[in-house]
């Protein structure tokens, strides 16, 4: 339909520009969401490989393979990539491409800005792993860099750290100002807010979450900086600052954090599970308020992470059922989807596959959540592999899998072919027996007392350590395969026609796939 | 334009949280006072109690000496035991062996932290620095009342000083004022 009135011979109706200077110079959505989506991948098998070095490390007791200094920093750096670099840009890159398309919108609000977000991560990762060539190495005090670690006993190239993390905070705050426009000024007529998708209300959320949030981490690396180099004493004692006052404010940031990089996979498998089903999503009502409430509550728990620090027993006891609470709209997300599954008409393509496998797995990384919330448990449980466990099945089956689910829901939209469905079943399943060998057994060391970050463990450990190994190689090869099935899919395949998923509903099934490079000039009508 | 106002107060929420981000710093300070969290003492205590005989609470004391701080310190017992109410005293012993002047902060703790509420000092040389000539030697009391309000289930408690040498900070420049103050 658009197609016919643009037909006017205007300049408007171009493709894209040619060469590298596309990809530098670009503005379109599409395009900005294909880079970030590219760069948070390089950054995935980047973090992985540090896992690998980690699991290679500890395959067997006894130091064999590298140095504790350079063991510490790939702990480290490892948390950081997966964290800053991989899952949080891989949803800023589907928020660029799916949300002007699920909303009927041009494209985001901001593209200059959008494409200067995006362009900031590549000079922030290339600073922050650049350290690693220093001389003292790089940043090796753990994901959550506590003071005085981070700052007295820190390596010179943290400073270097800092600054990269503020390119990435300037990075996501951008972002979520660009989602937060596009969402509310750009829907398109009779796109209310409680017709649009869950991807969307849960990006929507996590935007306004990111902008409570950033703006504190950037705060705490700023008085790190200030305490490393212009003397003052925010987190050291001898000036009258103190340690613990770090860990509020990091964990101020740190547990929304934990949310942001959890809440749009919600969205996502939403959308997924309902399409697979055949069925509208049950409680859709319930999703976003469900939503709501999580992030709410992510606010006013941080302290749980802090159980062993010595804060006195009533605030434990607020900061254990704060944080208890949170189960109950995690609940009724879980009850939603697998009530929407109930007396479906299911099919089992990779992205169903994906999204089952996120409520199974992400609600047993939900319940060992719980056991740490116990705060007399979590004496016993603080710092130990259990924790690494949990964390994991949270944010591998939790966020990792719904990428991954997201990403086949979409790629049909994305390249305008087929992935091979073979091909994506045997990546499911591999990575699914890979990620539950790798994290299924941490619960055990942990339990018995492995600590994390540690090098090197007691032998009773030992063929518990083996068979993570093993899964995380497994897991981490597995990924190099799925590099393979996305460049084959976007080289060739079977064509995809505009809503190749039968079940599947929304706006952006609308449009031709491949989706053409401009989409939505002229507003669709949403009934 | 309601795309422009949009931004505008989104930039307004970053600088709002960014703001916020350093005002949990005096807020930590005044919860930590208020509440004992962490074992933060109070500042000087105006206060008087009177004496509850019937009750002994054993009170510990801890010197450190924080990094490369070099002095001599210590505390002339290692404990005592007091009653809920009374004013006790105790000394503390510092001596400079290094051959420079130096300033010193002393940093105060108490364990269990939620006794830190119940532990009040009249007197403390927590409260000013220190400053040594080379090889001097001082003796510096410390009053306190621990609250009849302490709870039962607190038995002993530990009064824990750690020393920090922030001569870079503060060079001992005017040993005589400082004296004066104390």
């Amino acid at each position: 339909m658009s197609a016919v009135i643009d037909d006017h011979g205007h300049a408007h109706a171009h493709g894209p520009a040619k060469g590298l200077m596309r990809w530098v110079l670009t503005t379109n959505h599409k395009d900005i969401g294909t880079m970030y989506l590219w760069f948070a991948f390089c950054m995935f098998l980047l973090g992985g490989s540090f896992a690998m070095v980690i699991r290679a490390e500890l395959f067997q007791p006894g130091l064999q393979i590298v140095e504790p200094a350079f063991f510490n920093q790939m702990t480290t750096m490892h948390g950081l990539i997966m964290v800053f670099g991989a899952v949080m840009p891989a949803f800023v890159g589907l928020a660029n491409w799916m949300i002007p398309l699920m909303i009927g919108a041009p494209d985001m609000a901001l593209p200059r800005m959008n494409n200067f977000s995006f362009w900031l991560l590549p000079a922030a990762f290339l600073l922050l792993v650049s350290t690693l060539f220093s001389p003292g190495g790089g940043p090796n005090f753990g994901w959550t860099f506590y003071a005085p670690l981070s700052t007295t006993y820190a390596p010179a190239s943290v400073t270097f750290f800092i600054f990269a993390i503020h390119l990435m905070g300037i990075s996501s705050i951008m972002g979520a100002i660009n989602v937060i426009a596009t969402i509310l000024n750009l829907r398109a007529p009779g796109m209310t807010l409680m017709k649009m998708p869950l991807f969307v209300w849960t990006w929507l959320i996590t935007a306004f979450l990111l902008i409570a949030v950033m703006p504190v981490l950037a705060g705490v690396v700023t008085m790190m900086l200030m305490d490393i180099h212009f003397g003052t004493s925010f987190f050291s004692a001898a000036g009258g600052g103190d340690p613990v006052l770090f860990q509020h404010v990091f964990w101020f940031f740190g547990h929304p954090e934990v949310y942001i990089m959890i809440l749009p996979a919600f969205g996502a498998v939403s959308s997924i599970i309902p399409a697979f089903s055949r069925k509208p999503l049950f409680g859709y009502t319930s999703m976003v308020y469900a939503t709501g409430a999580i992030a709410f509550l992510s606010f006013i728990v941080w302290a749980h992470h802090m159980f062993v620090v010595g804060i006195p027993v009533v605030g434990e006891l607020f900061f254990m059922y704060a944080t208890m609470l949170i189960a109950v709209p995690t609940g009724v997300k879980v009850f939603n989807w697998v009530s929407t599954m109930w007396e479906g008409s299911l099919t089992f393509e990779a992205p169903m596959l994906f999204a089952i496998a996120f409520v199974i797995l992400f609600t047993i990384g939900g319940f060992s959540g719980l056991m740490l919330a116990i705060a007399p448990a979590d004496f016993q449980y603080h710092d130990t592999y259990f924790v690494v466990a949990h964390f994991h099945y949270v944010l591998v089956p939790g966020a990792i899998f719904g990428i991954f689910a997201s990403a086949y829901y979409w790629l049909p939209k994305w390249t305008g072919h087929m992935y091979d469905e073979t091909l994506a079943k045997l990546h499911f399943w591999l990575s699914f027996i890979g990620m539950n060998l790798a994290f299924f057994p941490m619960h055990f060391v942990g339990l018995a007392g492995m600590p994390r970050r540690i090098p090197d463990y007691n032998l009773q450990f030992a063929d518990f350590n083996m068979v993570s190994s093993v899964g995380a190689f497994m897991f981490g090869a597995t990924q190099v395969f799925f590099l393979f099935i996305v460049i084959k899919c976007i080289r060739g395949g079977e064509p995809a026609p505009a809503k190749p998923w039968d079940g599947a509903d929304g706006l952006e099934w609308t449009v031709p796939s491949p989706a053409p490079y401009h989409t939505f000039q002229t507003p669709p009508d949403v009934k | 334009m309601a795309l422009n106002r949009l931004v505008t107060r989104l930039l307004l929420l970053t600088a709002v949280m960014f703001a916020f981000g350093f005002a949990l710093v005096p807020i930590y300070d005044v919860m930590c006072r208020a509440f004992g969290i962490n074992g933060k003492t109070g500042g000087q205590y105006e206060g008087s109690q009177v004496s509850d005989p019937s009750r002994a609470v054993r009170v510990q004391f801890m010197s450190t000496n924080a990094g490369d701080m070099s002095w001599e310190f210590h505390a002339t017992a290692d404990q005592i035991e007091v009653n809920p109410g009374a004013v006790n005293q105790m000394v503390f012993v510092a001596r400079n062996p290094t051959s420079k002047p130096m300033s010193a902060q002393a940093v105060p703790s108490i364990t269990p932290a939620e006794a830190a509420a119940y532990f009040h000092k009249t007197e403390c040389f927590c409260f000013t620095q220190q400053v040594l000539q080379p090889g001097e030697r001082i003796e510096m009391p410390v009053r306190f009342i621990v609250d009849r309000d302490l709870p039962g289930s607190v038995k002993h408690l530990t009064l824990a000083y750690t020393l920090f040498d922030i001569t870079a900070r503060h060079p001992p420049v005017a040993p005589a004022a400082t004296q004066a103050a104390r």
